[in-house]
């Protein structure tokens, strides 16, 4: 109830900036529902951005989970990607295996790039809030650093064409598969978010590693008294928190389709959808479950952007919609949990 | 290639122009650090500081439009910011969400709703007049970086003793400072925790709205969904940097600022140079003065902490 409230709120708000710019807010919403699901291959195109956000979101979870409030998912993927390009064509395997290998240096780009957060917070004492977050600016200026010289990132001359700043194009069979289903095409990389993120929601509440990492960030002097090494839990969860960025960069290079840089790495690769994942995950509050949803609905809000233009309104009004709609959808639980509270303060007032 | 280099450093600091652009830029940062310095000692990590520039740049250049005053833009990019504190600090200190979530939220927000505004509206600006303080202003090289200025640059020389006064020489500013340290004992001390972070970040707005909309005055005169490019996160670097006192804060500004026109300048005169190092540079010269520091200087103990009394 309070849920539709507010988000009606927001979306009232939103076509009101609209109206007032003097648009039509329903085509928008037309538009932004066609381009999103509705029109022909575009459900498929929603999953594959999904697809990105859902791994960096669980990520998140996990290194919150541990406590830690790693901010730089953004950087750990442009760096994920980065890294997966270089080592791909310095190895440059048959097609398939190239793949895999392509993933698993992204990942281990990502972990690399966290991990020197993990370093300065259990070495140096240093907030991981703060590091990762810095982290992310020298990771967009290394990567542009990168695309300059070939022998790190840049394509040669014949390849590039006549733009700068790209790297080499993953060739047909280094990419990933993208079936058709329905009529819709994704990279499978969708069903493999999928299965991490039932895979993280298993590993966090049913083993015992997954007890250990909530009990240090539920109560880290009692984690340490039972044995759970701060430094090497909070490193690891940090560390696979980058990697799950790091993995989502490198599945967007790989499978990304045109949305994002055509499988090559260029400036700006990352395009927010570290920072977008890690509002998937806050929005889901820090579960792996509902950041599948969360995930699809942001998803749906970036596709659907790309319709709004030709209804004559700004495209830029989804950045409004979604910020609008996100800030709505904190206030809900917010609201209940003050007022939770308050009732049970007054029922334990009573008592007495 | 060395003297080369040093031939290069030569030139760049003894033009006039690296001042004048290290002035600027320091300007914008010291606007929105000092705010930020004051929110981060009440234990919030004010992250939306991004986007109060931003609105406060957008709302100054709507308020010249509507007006054609600097100084009434001035009053709009205040007012700009402090709706974006206000959003913030209820959101995050009064409802109880994550203070990251509203934050990002609203930096994306602000540069999607800036730039759908920009293309309706189309706010045009100009710039503000320059207000030249005799005798200093013939110092050499930098007495008009520092001295010869739009005028609204001067709010900066009573905004920073302000900002040092309020936060240390009052009671306001001791339970700001008490806030931020150990939210629990001050809560029980009878103080408001969460109000003095709420009043924190809309003192952050005031300020940052007053920073973005003097970056656009001195700098642009035409607002571009763009101008602030980062320079939010630099100013939480400097506050960072500065050790969450005033004065490092400042030097970190400074600092910064001095790098950035340290490039802008070289490029100038013509040499090249690697840019993405000096862009990278605020934030590994913060990594690294945290990394080795950190074991003296530390934060605010309760930053970026959210206190909900009974909780923790």
């Amino acid at each position: 109830m309070l849920y539709a409230l507010s988000v009606a709120v927001a979306l009232a708000l939103s076509s009101v900036i609209v109206e007032a710019t003097g648009g039509d807010w329903w085509p928008v919403v037309e538009a932004l529902v066609d381009g999103s699901i509705k029109a022909p291959g575009r459900w498929g195109e929603t999953l594959g951005v999904a697809a990105p956000l859902l791994l960096v979101a669980l990520g998140t979870v996990i290194s919150a989970k541990a406590g830690l409030i790693n901010i730089g998912q953004e950087g750990q993927l442009l760096v994920g990607a980065a890294v997966a390009v270089y080592f791909s064509f310095l190895i440059g395997g048959p097609g398939p295996l190239n793949v895999v290998v392509l993933l698993l240096f992204g990942a281990l780009g990502g972990a690399v790039w966290a991990s020197l957060a993990g370093l300065l917070r259990f070495w140096r004492g240093v907030p991981e809030v703060l590091s990762t977050l810095l982290l992310v600016f020298v990771a967009t200026q290394a990567v542009g650093y990168g695309l300059k010289w070939q022998w790190l990132l840049l394509a040669d001359e014949a390849s590039r064409g006549n733009r700068n700043l790209v790297s080499e194009q993953l060739a047909t069979d280094n990419r990933i598969p993208r079936p058709d289903v329905f009529g819709n095409e994704f990279p499978v990389t969708a069903y493999v978010a999928l299965a991490l993120a039932l895979a993280v929601a298993y590993v966090l509440a049913r083993t015992v590693w997954g007890f250990r990492l909530r009990m240090l960030g539920h109560n880290p002097r009692a984690a340490q008294r039972s044995g759970v090494s701060s430094t090497t839990y909070g490193a690891t969860a940090l560390a696979i928190g980058g990697a799950f960025a790091g993995l989502a960069g490198a599945a967007m290079l790989a499978g990304g389709g045109f949305s994002f840089g055509n499988y090559r790495l260029v400036p700006g690769f990352s395009d927010n959808i570290g920072w977008t994942g890690l509002l998937v995950a806050l929005m889901a509050r820090e579960r792996a479950l509902p950041a599948v949803v969360a995930a699809f609905v942001f998803a749906g809000l970036r596709t659907g952007a790309g319709f709004v233009n030709s209804t004559g309104v700004e495209s830029r009004i989804t950045d409004v919609v979604q910020g609008l709609l996100v800030l709505a959808l904190l206030v809900p639980p917010a609201v209940i949990f003050l007022r939770d509270r308050r009732r049970a303060r007054a029922a334990a007032t009573e008592r007495v | 290639m060395l003297i080369d280099f040093f031939a290069a450093v030569g030139d760049v600091l003894s033009s006039e122009s690296t001042y004048i652009n290290g002035a600027l830029f320091a300007a914008l940062l010291a606007f929105a650090a000092t705010g930020e310095w004051v929110a981060e000692r009440s234990g919030t990590l004010n992250i939306s500081v991004e986007g109060m520039l931003l609105s406060g740049a957008f709302a100054g250049a709507l308020g010249y439009h509507l007006a054609e005053s600097v100084a009434v833009g001035l009053v709009f990019g205040a007012v700009g910011g402090l709706v974006i504190a206000a959003v913030q600090a209820e959101m995050s200190h009064r409802l109880t969400a994550d203070q990251f979530v509203v934050g990002l939220t609203l930096n994306i927000l602000i540069v999607g709703l800036t730039g759908f505004l920009d293309r309706e509206i189309d706010p045009r600006a100009d710039y503000a007049s320059e207000v030249e303080i005799p005798i200093l202003v013939d110092v050499p090289l930098f007495g008009k970086a520092l001295f010869g200025e739009p005028w609204p640059f001067y709010l900066l020389y009573g905004l920073v003793p302000l900002s040092w006064w309020l936060v240390y020489r009052t009671r306001w500013g001791l339970e700001l400072r008490a806030a931020g340290e150990n939210p629990q004992s001050a809560d029980v001390s009878g103080i408001d925790v969460n109000r003095r972070r709420r009043q924190s970040i809309y003192y952050a707005g005031l300020t940052s709205g007053l920073g973005g909309a003097y970056f656009l005055f001195a700098r642009l005169a035409t607002f571009d969904d763009s101008v602030i490019g980062g320079q939010g996160f630099i100013a939480i670097a400097a506050v960072i940097f500065g050790g969450w006192t005033l004065w490092g804060t400042m030097a970190g500004c400074v600092l910064f600022a001095g790098a950035l026109s340290f490039q802008l300048s070289l490029q100038g005169l013509g040499y090249e140079l690697n840019t993405e190092l000096l862009q990278a540079l605020p934030y590994l010269v913060t990594i690294g003065a945290m990394a080795i520091f950190a074991r003296w200087v530390r934060p605010p103990a309760a930053l970026a902490r959210p206190f909900i009394r009974g909780l923790k």
